[in-house]
């Protein structure tokens, strides 16, 4: 199981990492979202993996998985969620006014300005 | 039982609601409000610092849950001097904000800039790892919503940019989070220091790892060379006043870097030995270094005063590189000097930007109010290129004077000494452009400039040059204060053994039953 | 008077001429005069002291941590050298009064010529060498300042630069200098350090402590090769040239040397480098004086040589150099000044300073002839005149000093520059006032000798140049005086007295020699000028230029490439460290044994990890079709929930695959305006690079997550506790939820506050963009598919508005068991979210828009609020923030329920979630309205009744968005 959950967040980080490194928002927004993916099962794994046994407290269960770092992913998930919908929204907004959804600035074609006074 | 160390996160984080549900449309009386607020938290943060000079560390456990399992706040000599620094600051920016009419610009200024507040003040106060990763997200969305105000393509661009690379920050810092956690089992950071010394020799590859990672998140923050590359075009691009309050927020990765690596990770711990203490002083020069060049090579004022920015933190990270008393007490008189020093600069340039088409460093018609602005400039530049007689130069003293009897001495000087030569002649080029070339040109009126700014404006900036004065005249004072917080950080205990012993709801419970 | 105050007047002083400067020229002039001289009669006051030999001492603690205090200390050299500067600063300021013209602003021009004043005071005042670095600074900017003086001449501000650079950067290594000194010696005070002199020179540390602050005081008082500044600072007005760069600023690095000559002199380091140095500028400067033709520039290398004379009397090191350098320094001061300012005189009375147009001017201005040729004559070496002594006495040191070659050659050297700066002294008399007279027309302006104000100063110098001369007895005194003061106890000074005549001995005749040799020179100045003009030589601006340039060049090319705005660079850069970083840490770190046993795992896990992975890689290859991406990363998202239900969380599957949908809804949206393709641009290399660079990071993170999956942490985590006492302290059974709302209910605030800033920024910058240009291009945007026909198919309409009263019912249901099942208040929000967006995508933005009761600003703000003061209110129970309080209570017929605090700190979650989710998707909608997307304010498109019956079944509608907010209130 512990090798599934390991090669799960590689290969989530691997694909998000590669898609972060491409040229247009979208594709990095999306290789972003993979990275979060990826970020929070490393996360929950933290606290190690249990199978069956949710924090729920019962008078019968006698094992629960480890309740904090599930908080923390929760609390984790939230704070990407609003994140993504702002940087969709500023690319977004990026694009409409240069109709441009490159990540890289494009060089500028206009001469630099010339120094005079070059002491 | 009283929550004053709570006031500076959560009096922002009220009035910021208040003002979207009740004044979202009166410009007037969020003004009030914002102005208010600033001014009472200088008020709360001025106390908190009179109570911890004396070495007091006040403890504030959230939801009455005893450390490490709940969260806590801990105000000592160092968050409550970084608190204090940050509303003064506020301060400043705010009147300024008024006084240029940036806040009309756009939505919902104030309300961001309270959250911003919360967010800088909960990360300078908290002492739980992952509640301090929630407070740099606060602080970081908020600033995404400053430095796009008032919109424009250009700044949407480079926001995007900053988003993104701030959100991969993020991502580095829940991997080192979830690396400690599973490494040591808890997130407060006085407990994670006596844990962290139950780690044998047997097994030191999870804590190498994790305080690295860690270490890169805060100098992502810190802007340090090679994970720097997300400030030039962000602060240049942000609105002045929203770069200058941004002066704050390299410090806060500074002051994270000053927290764990002296209360955690100390210097003498040898699971985590033979790590940062490699290369981050290294990286350090070379950030005062890449700083300083890029004020020779900018070919604009705003990203001119960016870069030396980068520069200024350079020079922080050197004196928190020497891992010393001293070192950390240079680090810290230069942290409050650097940060008012930016901010003024990055309003200065707001000031020109105001009365000239571009920020190009061409020669162009001589600007309205030129010679207070060229006055403002000359004093900013003083500053931060380390000259007498303001607080750059005291600063520089104290750190050369820290690194003497380092092995890396001689490095450090000529660098230091080298990079505020390069910086004085990229100032001195770019002003006498600015300011002195103009005078040769004629006025052109058809030329397209904001409204000029209002008295308030040119106060404020004066304001900050008078803190710097001050920061000077009474360095002596300040200086023993520093050199207390930096002993006080270097003696843990009292802090660590406060933190995990005060009792809270239910410490006594054994565990298991229900 | 306190030395402070001497120290602090100028400076306090300054601020009156640029206050004043509307009362009117006269006034601001003799405010400034009144200030200086309060200054200078304050110095006198301490003359009899000095004249005792005592030291006065006066300090305050200022930096002690650093060493660095305001301590002040005057002896004889101190006094010497403030009574010039007070004195000829007098003289300056009534000079200046009368030169600067209507147009230059003259307050701003004593408030700068004050502050150097004060600057320049501190230096010869200070006891403590950081203080003296401060005010050394100081003199470096005031002095930018004033070169700069005329902003609108480029020599101007290229000369300003060009000082400010070097004296600059002499002040940074003076800095290491200094600092070093004060690390050998213990102590910042000079008055301490000039006891040190063995300690000092057995330290290794003498010899960089020595070649930096020497490199401070050569670059200071212009001495070779920093000397080609001092030239270019010829731009300033004269007032400034003849103050600063003749008479005070520039011997700023001679009083150092001389300051520290009982610690630093008398090494062989010492010896060489200075005596060497002092050598050189000094010939060097007279030979190429001889050929300027502007008269400033002529007499700016006159400096340079005469510096050059007197460091070499000090690099000598022996007791008579430094008597004799002190006393030159007086005499040049006098005659240099002198000379300053006539030529100021000459260039304000015929409007040019090149000496080739002048000439016979003794006619036209004979006041100005007197004045300045007894001064060059004095400069000369003529018996008679207090330059010859001097001069003199430097030949007598030559003579009988051995540097290198020959043992003639340091004399002769001495005696080739001495002949050149008579031959240059000669010249400028000749060529500027002798020769046959003209008609005042032949000048760019008519000549007359000046008004009183201009011609006064420098003849009151000219008096004392021939007293001094003819009766030496009158100053030998106080020079020995200051000469004891330098040499301290380091040598014994045997001079008595200052003889005019010695008898025939060497000097004598080395001064006959110079002269005649100079009067020779000027006779064939038209050949040798031919000669020194054919004769290629560097130029000093051109060379420091190119050097700027190129420094200016390489930072361009080092910096602009490495920050062109290419994130996917600093993405990759990024990484990279971050992996080599970690790769160092785990290399140089020790594995430990592992402590866990693997999990069973099955065939149905397997399968998901198996679409998981086809889904991840299937969408980094194929990302290009964006529609494509959005269902696979909605794959990924679903089987990522999965997963954690299979590993018992399920309040995050449940929360994970929430947020996936709105995610997903919220994508779309934007992906509406967005192409909906990606085009193939990275190179292949480049796609390999990110693909090993991408799987080094996954195979870096599975690493990672392996080694802590299969190990214990090193103490119990702290998570047990909150297992423990969830019930007991926070009332609930669903632990993380406890968690949330309780243990770490601050976590929670902080992360709905995220949520809140999320929404409102994102309704900042809709607003912002539909002001802009971008509504334009929106409005006339046309859609890229042809729209469906029906945009709201009637079937969807009925089952949404079917639904929606059930799904609210299962958030609210969800919301009350989230404190003891998994649920919660932003479980709840979320799935509220939903079911309204499905309102929006069934009917479109206007309808349901129009039917939203509650602005959304308001709900953020109340649930932030709600969230807020629950926890404010703990404090009135005398408990922190946040602090949890339960109760359960009966009413029937329901069984018993509990009520908690943190569940209505669970309601602000709950209203914030829904506002930000709400609000976000409102701006989106706006947009969408802008752009020309076909709408219509009805419940559907195909309206089975009337319109009027449509319209009452819209009316009946709204019922649902009140549902929601009634719930949320």
């Amino acid at each position: 199981m512990e090798v599934l959950v390991a090669s799960a967040v590689g290969i989530l980080t691997a694909t998000g990492l590669y898609l972060v490194l491409r040229l247009r928002t979208f594709p990095v927004i999306m290789g972003i979202s993979l990275l979060t993916y990826a970020v929070n099962v490393f996360l929950f794994a933290s606290g190690r993996l249990t199978i069956g046994a949710p924090p729920i407290l019962s008078d019968d269960a006698t094992v629960y998985t480890d309740p904090l770092p599930q908080a923390l992913v929760l609390t984790a998930i939230v704070i990407s969620f609003g994140m993504t919908a702002v940087v969709v929204m500023i690319s977004l907004g990026a694009y409409l006014g240069t109709n441009d959804d490159t990540v890289d600035d494009q060089p500028e074609p206009k001469p630099e300005p010339k120094q005079e006074d070059a002491v | 039982m009283t929550h004053w160390l709570i006031a500076p996160v959560v009096l922002p984080a009220m009035l910021a609601p208040f003002i979207v549900l009740a004044a979202r449309y009166h410009i007037g009386i969020q003004r009030v409000f914002s102005l208010v607020g600033v001014l009472a938290l200088i008020a709360i943060a001025a106390g908190l610092a009179w109570t911890a000079s004396d070495g007091t560390i006040i403890l504030y456990q959230l939801g009455d849950w005893a450390a490490p399992f709940g969260i806590v706040l801990v105000g000592d000599r160092l968050s409550t001097l970084m608190v204090l620094l940050t509303a003064v600051l506020a301060l400043f920016v705010l009147l300024y904000v008024i006084g240029s009419k940036w806040d009309e610009r756009g939505w919902h200024f104030h309300a961001l800039f309270q959250f911003q507040l919360m967010g800088i003040m909960g990360a300078f106060l908290t002492g739980d790892l992952f509640n301090l990763f929630v407070f740099f997200e606060v602080l970081l969305i908020a600033s995404y919503g400053l430095m796009i105000h008032a919109g424009g393509n250009t700044r949407l661009r480079a926001g995007v940019q900053y988003v993104l690379f701030n959100l991969l920050g993020s991502t580095l810092f829940l991997f080192a989070l979830g690396s400690i956690y599973a490494e040591t089992g808890t997130l407060n950071m006085a407990d994670l220091a006596l844990r962290v010394q139950m780690i044998g020799p047997e097994a030191t590859v999870g804590i190498r790892v994790a305080s690295v990672l860690l270490l890169l998140v805060f100098a992502i923050k810190a802007a340090v060379v090679p994970l720097h590359f997300w400030l030039p075009s962000s602060y240049a691009e942000a609105p002045g006043p929203v770069a200058a309050l941004f002066a704050i927020m390299t410090k806060v990765g500074a002051y994270a870097i000053i927290r764990v690596y002296t209360m955690i990770f100390p210097p003498e711990l040898a699971a985590t030995s033979g790590l940062e203490d490699v290369w981050l002083m290294p990286a350090a020069l070379i950030s005062l270094s890449l700083g300083m060049i890029g004020v020779l090579a900018a070919k604009s004022l705003d990203r001119l005063v960016a870069f030396s920015v980068i520069g200024s933190m350079g020079m922080v990270m050197v004196a928190i590189a020497l891992k010393s008393p001293e070192g950390i007490a240079a680090a810290l008189y230069y942290i409050v000097h650097s940060t008012l020093a930016g901010a003024a600069l990055f309003l200065i340039v707001d000031l020109v930007k105001s009365s000239r088409s571009s920020l190009a460093l061409t020669p162009m018609p001589p600007i309205a109010g030129a010679p207070l602005t060229a006055g403002l400039f000359f004093a900013g530049a003083i500053a931060m290129t380390g000259l007498p007689p303001l607080s750059g130069f005291i600063g520089k003293l104290l750190i050369l004077d820290a690194s003497f009897d380092t092995a890396m001495a001689p490095w450090i000087w000529a660098i230091i000494l080298g990079a505020s030569l390069i910086s004085v002649v990229g100032f001195a080029r770019a002003g006498s452009i600015v300011f002195w070339k103009a005078k040769g040109l004629a006025v052109d009126d058809d030329l397209e400039v904001g409204e000029t700014p209002r008295p308030l404006a040119f106060l404020a900036v004066g304001g900050l040059i008078a803190m710097l004065l001050a920061l000077t005249v009474f360095g002596g004072y300040v200086q023993d204060y520093m050199i207390a917080t930096s002993e006080q950080l270097f003696a843990p205990e009292p802090y660590i053994q406060i933190v995990t012993e005060t009792e809270g709801k239910l410490s006594g419970a054994s565990e298991g039953d229900h | 008077m306190s030395l402070f105050l001497i120290v602090a007047l100028p400076f306090l002083g300054a601020l009156l001429p640029g206050l004043m400067n509307s009362a009117g020229r006269q006034a601001v002039g003799g405010v400034t005069f009144t200030v200086s001289l309060a200054a200078f009669v304050g110095l006198m006051t301490n003359l009899p002291a000095v004249l005792n030999g005592d030291v006065v001492l006066v300090g305050v603690n200022w930096f002690p941590q650093l060493g660095l205090n305001v301590n002040l200390m005057l002896d004889g050299l101190g006094f010497f050298f403030a009574t010039l500067i007070l004195g000829i600063g007098l003289l300056i300021i009534a000079y200046a009064r009368f030169y600067l013209s209507r147009d230059d602003n003259m307050g701003e021009f004593f408030t700068y010529l004050l502050l150097f004043q004060g600057a320049m005071v501190g230096i010869v005042l200070s006891d403590n060498i950081l203080l003296l670095l401060i005010f050394w600074e100081l003199t470096s900017l005031s002095s930018f300042l004033l070169i700069g003086y005329w902003k609108h001449l480029p020599e101007g501000r290229q000369g300003a630069r060009m000082a400010l650079t070097v004296t600059g950067m002499g002040g940074l290594a003076m800095i290491g200098g200094m600092l070093i000194l004060g690390q050998i010696v213990g102590s910042y005070d000079l008055s301490t350090i000039l006891q040190e002199r063995e300690l000092i020179q057995a330290d290794p540390l003498y010899v960089p402590a020595l070649l930096l602050i020497l490199i401070g005081a050569f670059t200071k008082s212009a001495q070779f090769p920093f000397h080609f500044w001092l030239p270019h600072a010829m731009a300033a007005p004269t007032p400034v040239s003849a103050y600063l760069h003749s008479a005070t600023m520039v011997k700023a690095g001679i009083f150092l040397m001389a300051r520290m000559w009982p610690v630093l002199s008398g090494t062989p380091e010492w010896f060489y480098i200075v005596t060497t140095t002092g050598l050189i500028t000094m010939v060097l400067g007279a030979v190429i004086a001889l050929f300027k033709h502007d008269l400033k520039a002529l007499l700016a290398f006159s400096t340079v040589s005469q510096l050059g004379l007197i460091t070499m009397l000090l690099g000598t090191g022996t007791a008579f150099g430094a008597f004799a350098a002190m006393f030159h320094i007086l005499n040049h001061a006098t005659f240099k000044a002198a000379l300053f300012m006539s030529a100021g005189i000459v260039d304000h009375a015929t409007h040019t300073r090149d000496v080739r147009l002048l000439g016979g001017l003794r006619h036209l201005m004979p006041i100005t002839f007197v004045i300045a040729t007894i001064a060059a004559l004095s400069m000369a070496g003529i018996p008679f005149l207090n330059g010859f002594l001097s001069k003199e006495m430097m030949l007598q040191e030559m003579e009988q000093t051995y540097l290198f070659g020959p043992d003639w050659l340091v004399p002769a050297l001495a005696i080739f520059g001495s002949l050149f700066s008579a031959a240059y002294c000669f010249r400028m008399i000749g060529h500027t006032f002798l020769g046959k007279k003209r008609a005042p027309e032949s000048y760019p302006a008519k000549p007359h000798d000046p008004g009183a104000g201009l011609w006064l100063p420098p003849a009151i110098l000219v008096v004392l140049v021939v007293v001094i001369g003819v009766a030496p007895f009158l100053v030998q005194d106080f020079v020995i005086l200051i000469a004891k003061a330098v040499i301290g106890d380091a040598a014994v000074l045997e001079v008595k007295y200052i003889k005019i005549w010695h008898g025939f001995v060497p000097p004598l005749f080395m001064s006959i020699a110079a002269i005649v040799g100079g009067l020779i020179v000027v006779a064939l100045f038209k050949p040798l000028s031919r000669l020194w003009e054919a004769a290629p030589r560097p130029e000093a601006k051109t060379i420091f230029d190119d050097i700027i340039a190129t420094f200016v060049m390489y930072a361009r090319a080092l910096i602009h490439p490495l920050h062109n705005g290419a994130f996917t660079r600093y993405a990759l850069i990024l990484a990279v460290t971050t992996l080599a970083a970690g790769y160092h840490a785990w290399m140089s770190g020790v594995v430990g044994e592992l402590t866990r046993e693997v999990q069973p795992v099955g065939w149905v896990e397997v399968g998901g990890w198996i679409m998981l992975a086809a889904a991840a890689v299937g969408l980094a290859a194929m990302h290009h079709n964006r529609l494509l991406a959005l269902i696979l990363i909605g794959i990924v998202g679903l089987m990522v929930s999965i997963g954690f239900i299979f590993l018992s969380a399920p309040d995050l599957a449940m929360t994970q695959i929430t947020v996936e949908v709105v995610t997903i809804i919220l994508l779309l949206l934007a992906l509406n305006f967005l192409p909906n393709h990606t085009p193939i641009e990275s190179s292949t290399w480049r796609r390999i690079r990110d693909v090993i660079v991408a799987c080094a990071a996954g195979l870096a993170t599975m690493a990672l997550s392996y080694h802590y999956l299969m190990r214990d942490a090193v103490s119990s985590p702290i998570s047990g506790f909150h297992l423990a006492n969830s019930y007991k302290g926070g009332g609930g059974t669903n632990v993380v939820n406890v968690i949330l709302v309780d243990f770490r209910g601050f976590d929670t605030f902080g992360e709905i506050i995220v949520l809140g800033i999320a929404a409102l920024l994102i309704y900042a910058l809709t607003e912002s963009l539909l002001d802009g240009p971008v509504r334009a291009r929106l409005l006339n945007r046309k859609p890229d598919k042809p729209l469906s026909g029906t945009q709201h198919p009637m079937m969807m309409v009925v089952m949404t508005r079917v639904i929606m009263p059930v799904v609210l019912m299962v958030g609210f249901y969800i919301f009350l068991r989230g404190h003891n099942e998994p649920g919660g208040g932003f479980i709840a929000g979320l799935i509220v979210s939903i079911a309204v967006v499905m309102q929006y995508m069934a009917s479109g933005f206007n309808w349901a828009t129009d039917r939203v009761r509650f602005p959304y600003h308001g709900v953020i703000g109340a649930g932030v609020l709600i969230a807020g003061l629950t926890g404010i209110g703990s404090w009135f129970f005398a408990k922190p923030f946040l602090t949890s309080d339960f109760t359960y209570v009966r009413i029937p017929p329901f069984e018993k329920f509990e009520l908690a605090t943190a569940a209505l700190f669970d309601l602000g979650v709950f209203l914030a979630v829904v506002g930000a989710v709400m609000l976000t998707l409102e701006s989106f909608s706006r947009l969408a309205r802008r752009a020309h997307v076909k709408d219509t304010d009805r419940p559907m498109d195909i309206d089975p009744s009337t319109s009027a019956e449509a319209d009452g079944a819209a009316a009946s509608a709204p019922s649902n968005p009140d549902a929601l907010s009634k719930e949320g209130a």
